[in-house]
């Protein structure tokens, strides 16, 4: 009864001359949040890149599909305005673009439609509230000064407007205090509906403390080595990598 | 302003031509007989037919400038230094022919003239086809007009002024346009007042061969104050154009000046545009200047603050692509005790672009407690494009603040990828990226020329993938 929304099969790819994934398997259905773990290096922020078709990373076999839709060699912004995001480990600062300006053009390029300004900044006021973002930051460059912690608030707040159908945060909790976690946590449950999934990256289990997850995988050197539930977390937690080595 | 409402601007505004027809067009060189006949078609006045004699005879002892981009392809016998279009001035949009009302339609020039500003100059070649000011303004004894009728209705202000704070030996091309000038505006805005919607005159070169020579003469008088916006373009021939404007503006004690300009010539045109600011005690002087077309751009605004307390800045862009070579800055002179200078200049350059920043600071000793500062940022965007900054300081008293700060840079990939995971296309990720880099300079342009802008952003990085 579940619909597939994400299916990735036997993908290999390679960074430079190095191969760093080695044959991931993965399906996420409607309404599930997986998460994927693993120590430093293991291949984990190559398959979010790799999903987005990044021009660094090299695919040299398998097929990932959304929607039942072959994307393995879409552009990256095709594959944005089928509806899937990435929230980056470090995003980017643009000057002279306010973080309005971006989304509504953003949005405006996911949904095709104008985007309404009165509803638009409602809505990106509300959301702003929420996370607890100062409404000062609408009108400053995108994440030009912010700090580490409103970069991906900032990661998080782009997620609720654009409102994708997958949504994959790709380190999101990294270097953050406990209530910005708390606060990220809370706009994943925002986001979070029947018909939509979520990808959580992650070589620490912090996030998954406030979080209710389907399904936990440990990535270790480019390999999905164990499939479990939030249980598999905890055990992660307690024991750490080296049991897959 | 609206995403939408600038793509909606039709690309080919710019590049559209009109028929060479006009009612007359000098033949092409420069000769003594040819500076004599522009001043018989122009009923000079007998000082300014001496004038354009002597200006000739400075020119032809001038050498080139021995720096700077290669001039070498412009040959003066092949261009026409005068063409009259087939109208005389007019103050109806009704009374312009159509074709030539329709190409400052196209460019929007009416239109703005309706929602937001006070006065609008209309020049086609060689001469002003139209000129209008609001009723207030001319009962405020405001004085907004062509070159022509100023040196008719005005003889003893323009004698005082015209050619004094550029003078006519300042370079090779001054000295032509002393010889040759035609058209321009001349402001004159009376003592204590201030002027508060723009005014606006906007310069269109239609026929091809041939050399725009405009002269715009601005005096703000005490007190008063002034915000003037100068447009101008052409549609691109194979041969080249040859634009030699001069602009002098007097900004008197405790008045304000801004003087905006976007030029956006044809990829066949060489702009030597000369353009100074005397600026008195108390008085500010603004420039707020982009830069876009013409082959090759050498123009340097120029500040000279005379009075103690005077301030001038400059906000500038400059945007180079494929076969142009852009060399622009700024000069200023501190000349007076606690003057202030502030630069702000940007530039793009990109498929081979050359942008080059070439800048004058004097300080003299009598410029005591002045301050001068300078940013000048450049975006390259690709390996192939060239970006270079050559500032020269001369500081001849210790009591100043100087700074000046020069930053490189290009657009990395990762950028590029972060706004393509958000449902931009490469082109609109660039065109993001490269907006955003303009905006402290778009800001400061009125509404439409920021619109203008981005527009011109959006055409020249299109097709630039690859």
């Amino acid at each position: 009864m579940s619909e597939n929304l994400l299916e990735i099969k036997d993908l290999y790819v390679s960074a430079g001359e190095k191969e760093i994934l080695k044959g991931i398997n993965l399906k996420i259905n409607k309404g599930e949040i997986h998460v994927i773990m693993g120590p430093n290096g293991s291949g984990k922020s190559t398959t979010a890149n790799a999903i987005f078709n990044n021009p660094s990373y090299k695919k040299t076999n398998g097929k990932i599909e959304f929607c039942n839709e072959d994307i393995t060699n879409l552009r990256t912004d095709e594959i944005a305005r089928k509806g899937v995001f990435m929230s980056f480990q470090l995003p980017e600062e643009i000057p002279g673009v306010s973080v309005t300006n971006f989304l509504k053009y953003a949005k405006n390029k996911a949904t095709g439609k104008p985007v309404k300004i009165f509803e638009f900044k409602d809505e990106l006021k509300k959301y702003m509230d929420e996370l607890n973002m100062n409404p000062k930051n609408m009108e400053r460059s995108l994440n030009v000064g912010f700090s580490g912690g409103e970069k991906k608030k900032n990661e998080i707040l782009q997620m609720l407007v654009l409102n994708p159908k997958l949504a994959i945060l790709d380190e999101t909790d990294s270097g953050l205090d406990v209530d910005a976690i708390r606060t990220v946590s809370k706009g994943i449950e925002m986001f979070k509906n029947n018909e939509n999934g979520v990808l959580i990256i992650t070589h620490n289990t912090k996030i998954l403390s406030s979080l209710k997850v389907d399904y936990v995988h440990v990535l270790v050197d480019g390999k999905i080595v164990k499939t479990g539930t939030q249980e598999l977390a905890k055990e992660i937690e307690e024991k750490g990598y080296s049991q897959y080595k | 302003m609206s995403k939408s409402n600038i793509e909606e601007i039709n690309r080919n505004i710019y590049d559209f031509k009109n028929k060479d027809e006009y009612d007359f067009k000098i033949k092409k060189g420069l000769t003594p007989e040819i500076i004599e006949e522009i001043s018989n078609q122009k009923n000079d006045p007998d000082w300014m037919r001496e004038f354009r004699l002597k200006a000739l005879e400075t020119y032809n002892k001038l050498e080139l400038p021995t720096w700077g981009p290669d001039l070498s392809e412009l040959n003066m016998d092949e261009i026409a230094t005068y063409v009259r279009p087939k109208t005389s001035l007019n103050n109806s949009w009704d009374d312009v022919p159509d074709d030539i009302k329709d190409t400052f339609d196209k460019l929007g020039i009416p239109e703005a003239e309706k929602t937001s500003l006070a006065g609008v100059g209309a020049q086609y070649d060689s001469e002003v086809v139209y000129h209008s000011m609001k009723e207030d303004l001319i009962k405020q004894g405001v004085i907004y007009t062509d070159m022509e009728t100023a040196v008719r209705e005005y003889p003893e202000m323009v004698k005082e002024h015209f050619m004094k704070c550029v003078p006519v030996n300042d370079h090779k091309f001054v000295a032509l346009h002393g010889a040759v000038w035609s058209g321009g505006s001349f402001v004159y805005v009376p003592k204590g007042i201030k002027v508060e919607v723009p005014l606006q005159s906007y310069f269109r070169l239609n026929s091809p061969e041939s050399g725009q020579f405009e002269h715009t003469l601005i005096i703000v008088d005490e007190g008063a104050s002034l915000h003037f916006i100068e447009g101008c373009s052409a549609p691109k021939y194979n041969k080249v154009n040859l634009h030699a404007g001069c602009v002098e503006l007097y900004v008197k004690d405790n008045a304000y000046l801004r003087y905006s300009t976007i030029e956006n010539w044809s990829k066949n045109m060489l702009n030597l545009n000369t353009k100074k600011a005397i600026v008195g005690k108390n008085a500010k002087m603004e420039w707020v200047s982009g830069s876009f077309g013409s082959k090759i751009s050498m123009l340097y605004p120029m500040s000279i603050l005379n009075g103690e307390n005077a301030k001038t800045e400059f906000t500038g862009i400059s945007f180079a692509g494929k076969g142009q070579n852009l060399d622009n800055g700024f000069k200023v002179v501190h000349n007076a005790p606690n003057t202030s200078s502030l630069v702000n200049a940007k530039s793009i350059s990109k498929n081979g672009g050359i942008c080059t920043y070439r800048s004058l600071v004097r300080v003299n000793e009598i410029a005591k407690n002045s301050k001068c500062s300078v940013s000048c940022e450049s975006l390259m965007l690709d390996d192939i494009s060239r970006s270079d900054t050559i500032p020269t300081a001369d500081v001849r008293t210790d009591e100043v603040e100087f700074s000046h700060e020069a930053k490189i840079g290009k657009i990395s990939d990762k950028t590029i990828f972060y706004l393509m995971s958000r449902g931009l296309t490469e082109e609109d990720a660039k065109a993001m990226i490269v907006r955003g880099f303009a905006y402290p300079i778009s800001k400061e342009l009125p509404v439409e020329y920021a619109a203008e802008m981005n527009n011109l952003i959006n055409l020249e990085l299109e097709g630039s993938i690859g």
